[in-house]
C-alpha cells in the first residue's frame, strides 16, 4: 500500500512513469489482512446462501415460488385510503404504491406542522416570560417521556371521541371536527385545482428567487414591494386561470344527511397518525431550535440590538440565520425519524406502506420480496430526505461563512 | 469561551416584570392562564374529582369521571399480562432484579468489570426466574407479558448490543476498508429503515429461512432483532465518543509499549465511553420506548397488557384510564432517566 501512494506523488512529478492503476487503489483502500476482509465476506455470502437455500426449500413445501411475478396478481382486498384509485382486484404492485403515497402524504404533512409547531415552540422555551417557558417544558417533557405508539393509540381515541357529524365540533367556522375525521375549508377549482396550486407554487418559488437576487445586488426590498409581489405571485395564476373560464368557488364543508360534505377532509386515522407524529416530533424540534439559538453566542444579540433592531427582528435577521447551521443537520434526523415512525400507522388502522406490505405477505406468503420492498422503499426514502437536506444545508454553511 | 453571555432572551428579570412588564409579555401572561382555566377544571374533574377509585363497571359508567376502580381491580394483568397468576412472585422477582441492577448501574463508583458480570447474571436469573427450570414450573415465552417484557427486552438487548455496537464503531473506524465497508453498509441499513421493518422481517421473513422443522422462539427473535437495532444506533454513539479521544492519547499508549488492543481497552474505550454517557441514556430511554412495537408482532408489554385489560367483557372500554396508567409508568421511569443523565454530565465533567 505503500508503494501506491509512492507511485502516486511519483507519477505527477515525472510524467514518464505509469500512474497507479485500480489495482493499487484497491490495495491501499484495503490496507492489510486482505484474505481475511475477503473471507468475512465470503463468510457472509455463504450465510445468505444457506438461508436463501432453505427459503426456496421451505417457499416449494408451501407451494409458493420465489420472485416478484405475484406483485402483478390481483389483490383482494380493499384499502381504507387511498391517493390514487384503488380497489379490490387491482394488482399487489398498485396498492403497495398506495400504501408508498400514503407513507410520503403523511410524513411530508407532517414534517411541515412539526417544524412550524416545533420552531415556535421552541422559540417560547426561551420566552422570559416563565408561564410560557414552563407551559412549552411541560409540553416538551410528556412527549418525550411517553412511548411515541401509546401517543398514536390515544390521539385515536380522542378522534374517535369527537361527536358525530350532525353535532360537530366547530373551533372557527368552516372547520368541523367529527369522528367521522376532520373538515376543512377549501377553494374549488372545477377539476383544476391541481394545475392552478402548481402554478401559485411556481410563481411563489420564482419571486422568491427574484427578491433574493435583488438582495444581494441592491439590498433588502421595501415590506410593501415584498408583500405586493407574494400577493402577484397568487392572484396571478388566479387570474389567468379564471381568465381561461375555470370558476372558483369556496368549498365550504357542510353537514348533509347523515355525513358532510364539501371542503378537505382528513379521515380519523390520517388526522390521528399526522398530527401524533407531528407533535411527538414538534417537541424534539423544539428542543433542538432551543439549542441552536442558545448556540448563537451572546455578543450577537447585544450587538444586534445596539444597533437598533427590535427584539423579534434580532431573532429573525440575526440569531436565527446563524443557529440554522447547527439547527439544521438535526432536524434532517427529526425528520428521518418521523418518516419511519409513520409505519406505526399499522397499529391504528391506516394503511400506510408497511400495513399493506404485511397484509400482502399475509396473503401471498412472499415474506422475502415484501420484506425486500419495505426496506427498499425507507432506505431510498431516507437517502432522499438526506439528500434534500444535505444540499440545503450546504447552502445555510455557505451562507454564514461567505462574510 | 468566557466572552459568551446568556443571551438577551435569557436575561434573569423579576417574575412581575416578565409576566406583565409588557404588552407582549401581558398578552402571552393572559392567554396561558386563560388555557390554563379553560383546560385544567375539565381534567381535574376527569382524573380525580369525578373518578370512580373504588367500585364496579357500573358504578364507573354512572360517573363522569375516570374509572381508577378499573385499573385497581386489572391491576396484576396489566402488570404481569398473561403470566400465570399462582407464578406471580417470580414475576414480581424478575421486575425487582431489573430495576435493582438499574438502581446499581446508576452509582458511577460502581461501574467496573463487576457490573458487567453481574447485568449477566442477573439478565440469566431473570430468564430463569420467568421461563423455570428445576424447582420452578416452566412457562413458556407466549405466556409472558407486561413489564417483565418491557423491562427484559429493552435492559437485555441493550446487554447484548453493547459488545456488538462497540465492534461495529470500531470496525467503521478501521484502516482495512473491506471491514469498514462492511461496518457502514450494517449500521446505514438498520437506521434507515423502520424498526417495525426488523421486527416483520424477524416474525415472518426469518422462520421461514430456517431448515425445515427448527424453530426459534418468537420472544427470542424479537429480542435479538432489537439487540440489532440497537447495536446499530449505539454504535454511531461510540464512534462519535472515539472520535473525541485526542489522537495523543493513543500515540502516547503506543510509546509506553502497550499493544493496540492494549491501547483500546485501557485509554481509548474508557475515555471514548465517558464522554458519550448522556446520549446512551438518552438512546436507553428511546429503547425502554421502542419496545412497545413488540405489541404490533403481537407480544404482551406493558401497553400491550394494558390495552388487553380494556378488552375484558365485564371492563370493556376503559382504554383511557389504561392509557393514562401506562403514561405515568412510562413517564416516571423516562423521566428519571433524563434527570439522571443530566446530573450524570455534570457529574463527570473534568475539568
Amino acid at each position: 500500500m505503500v508503494d501506491g501512494v509512492m507511485n502516486a506523488s511519483a507519477g505527477n512529478e515525472e510524467p514518464g512513469r505509469a500512474r497507479p492503476g485500480i489495482p493499487a487503489f484497491i490495495r491501499l483502500w484495503l490496507g492489510g489482512w486482505p484474505l481475511a476482509q475477503i473471507a468475512l465476506y465470503l463468510g457472509t455470502l455463504l450465510l445468505f446462501v444457506w438461508l436463501g437455500r432453505n427459503l426456496v426449500a421451505n417457499m416449494a413445501r408451501l407451494g409458493l415460488t420465489p420472485g416478484f411475478e405475484f406483485l402483478e396478481h390481483a389483490a383482494n382486498y380493499e384499502i381504507g385510503e387511498s391517493f390514487i384509485a384503488y380497489a379490490a382486484g387491482d394488482s399487489y404492485a398498485r396498492a403497495a404504491l398506495a400504501g408508498l403515497l400514503n407513507t410520503i402524504v403523511v410524513s411530508a404533512l407532517g414534517c411541515l406542522v412539526a417544524t412550524v409547531l416545533g420552531v415556535a415552540l421552541g422559540i417560547a422555551r426561551l420566552s422570559i416570560n416563565p408561564l410560557v417557558s414552563r407551559l412549552v417544558q411541560a409540553y416538551v417533557e410528556v412527549l418525550r417521556n411517553t412511548p411515541l405508539l401509546l401517543q398514536l393509540f390515544a390521539w385515536n381515541t380522542v378522534i374517535h371521541l369527537l361527536p358525530v357529524p350532525r353535532q360537530a365540533l366547530s373551533p372557527l367556522p368552516g372547520v368541523l371536527l367529527t369522528n367521522r375525521g376532520l373538515f376543512l375549508p377549501a377553494v374549488d377549482a372545477g377539476g383544476h385545482g391541481a394545475v392552478v396550486a402548481a402554478a401559485i407554487v411556481a410563481a411563489i418559488v420564482a419571486t422568491w428567487l427574484v427578491l433574493k437576487r435583488r438582495r444581494r445586488l441592491a439590498g433588502p426590498a421595501p415590506r410593501r414591494v415584498v408583500v405586493l409581489a407574494y400577493a402577484a405571485a397568487v392572484l396571478l395564476p388566479v387570474g389567468i386561470a379564471a381568465g381561461f373560464g375555470v370558476a372558483f368557488a369556496p368549498d365550504i364543508p357542510t353537514l348533509g344527511g347523515f355525513n358532510i360534505r364539501g371542503g378537505v377532509s382528513m379521515t380519523p386515522e390520517f388526522a390521528a397518525l399526522m398530527l401524533g407524529l407531528a407533535v411527538n416530533a414538534s417537541a424534539s424540534i423544539a428542543e433542538t431550535v432551543r439549542a441552536g439559538i442558545l448556540a448563537v453566542p451572546g455578543g450577537q444579540w447585544e450587538a444586534a440590538r445596539a444597533l437598533g433592531l427590535r427584539p423579534f427582528a434580532v431573532l429573525r435577521l440575526v440569531v436565527l440565520p446563524q443557529a440554522l447551521r447547527i439547527i439544521i443537520p438535526v432536524m434532517t434526523s427529526s425528520y428521518l425519524s418521523l418518516t419511519k415512525n409513520s409505519s406505526l400507522a399499522v397499529a391504528i388502522g391506516f394503511p400506510d406502506l408497511v400495513s399493506i406490505l404485511n397484509t400482502t405477505a399475509n396473503v401471498t406468503g412472499q415474506a422475502l420480496e415484501v420484506i425486500a420492498l419495505m426496506l427498499g422503499a425507507y432506505l431510498t426514502l431516507s437517502l432522499a430526505t438526506s439528500a434534500v437536506m444535505n444540499v440545503y444545508n450546504r447552502r445555510s454553511v455557505l451562507r454564514g461563512e461567505r462574510r | 469561551m468566557s466572552a459568551l453571555r446568556p443571551p438577551a432572551l435569557l436575561d434573569r428579570s423579576p417574575l412581575l416584570k416578565a409576566t406583565v412588564g409588557s404588552r407582549g409579555n401581558l398578552t402571552l401572561s393572559v392567554a396561558v392562564l386563560l388555557l390554563a382555566a379553560l383546560a385544567l377544571p375539565p381534567m381535574l374533574r376527569w382524573l380525580l374529582l369525578d373518578a370512580t377509585f373504588i367500585g364496579t363497571a357500573e358504578s364507573c359508567k354512572a360517573a363522569s369521571g375516570a374509572c381508577w376502580a378499573f385499573i385497581g381491580e386489572k391491576l396484576k394483568f396489566v402488570v404481569l399480562g398473561f403470566y400465570p397468576q399462582d407464578q406471580a412472585p417470580r414475576a414480581y422477582a424478575a421486575i425487582g432484579l431489573l430495576i435493582g441492577l438499574v438502581g446499581l448501574s446508576a452509582i458511577p463508583r460502581l461501574w467496573s468489570r463487576w457490573l458487567a458480570a453481574a447485568w449477566v447474571a442477573g439478565l440469566v436469573a431473570v430468564l430463569w426466574l420467568l421461563g423455570g427450570g428445576g424447582p420452578l414450573a416452566p412457562v413458556p415465552t407466549d405466556k409472558w407479558g407486561g413489564l417483565p417484557v418491557t423491562l427484559l427486552l429493552s435492559l437485555g438487548s441493550f446487554i447484548l448490543a453493547f459488545p456488538l455496537a462497540i465492534l461495529l464503531a470500531l470496525a467503521r473506524r478501521s484502516k482495512l476498508g473491506g471491514v469498514r465497508l462492511y461496518a457502514v453498509l450494517l449500521i446505514e441499513t438498520v437506521r434507515g429503515v423502520p424498526f417495525i421493518a426488523i421486527l416483520y422481517a424477524s416474525t415472518l421473513l426469518f422462520p421461514l429461512m430456517l431448515p425445515a422443522g427448527a424453530a426459534i422462539d418468537k420472544f427470542a427473535r424479537a429480542a435479538v432483532a432489537l439487540s440489532i437495532f440497537v447495536a446499530a444506533y449505539l454504535a454511531e454513539i461510540v464512534r462519535a465518543g472515539l472520535q473525541a479521544v485526542p489522537r495523543g492519547q493513543s500515540e502516547a499508549a503506543a510509546s509506553l509499549g502497550l499493544t493496540h488492543w492494549q491501547t483500546l481497552r485501557l485509554i481509548v474505550l474508557p475515555q471514548a465511553l465517558k464522554e458519550v454517557i448522556a446520549p446512551i441514556v438518552n438512546l436507553a430511554v428511546g429503547i425502554f420506548q421502542d419496545t412497545t412495537l413488540v405489541a404490533i408482532i403481537g407480544m404482551f408489554d406493558l401497553l400491550n397488557a394494558a390495552r388487553a385489560a380494556a378488552t375484558d367483557p365485564q371492563w370493556i372500554g376503559f382504554y383511557a384510564e389504561a392509557y393514562v396508567f401506562v403514561a405515568a409508568v412510562y413517564f416516571v421511569f423516562c423521566f428519571a432517566a433524563a434527570r439522571y443523565s443530566l446530573w450524570l454530565e455534570r457529574h463527570l465533567r473534568t475539568p
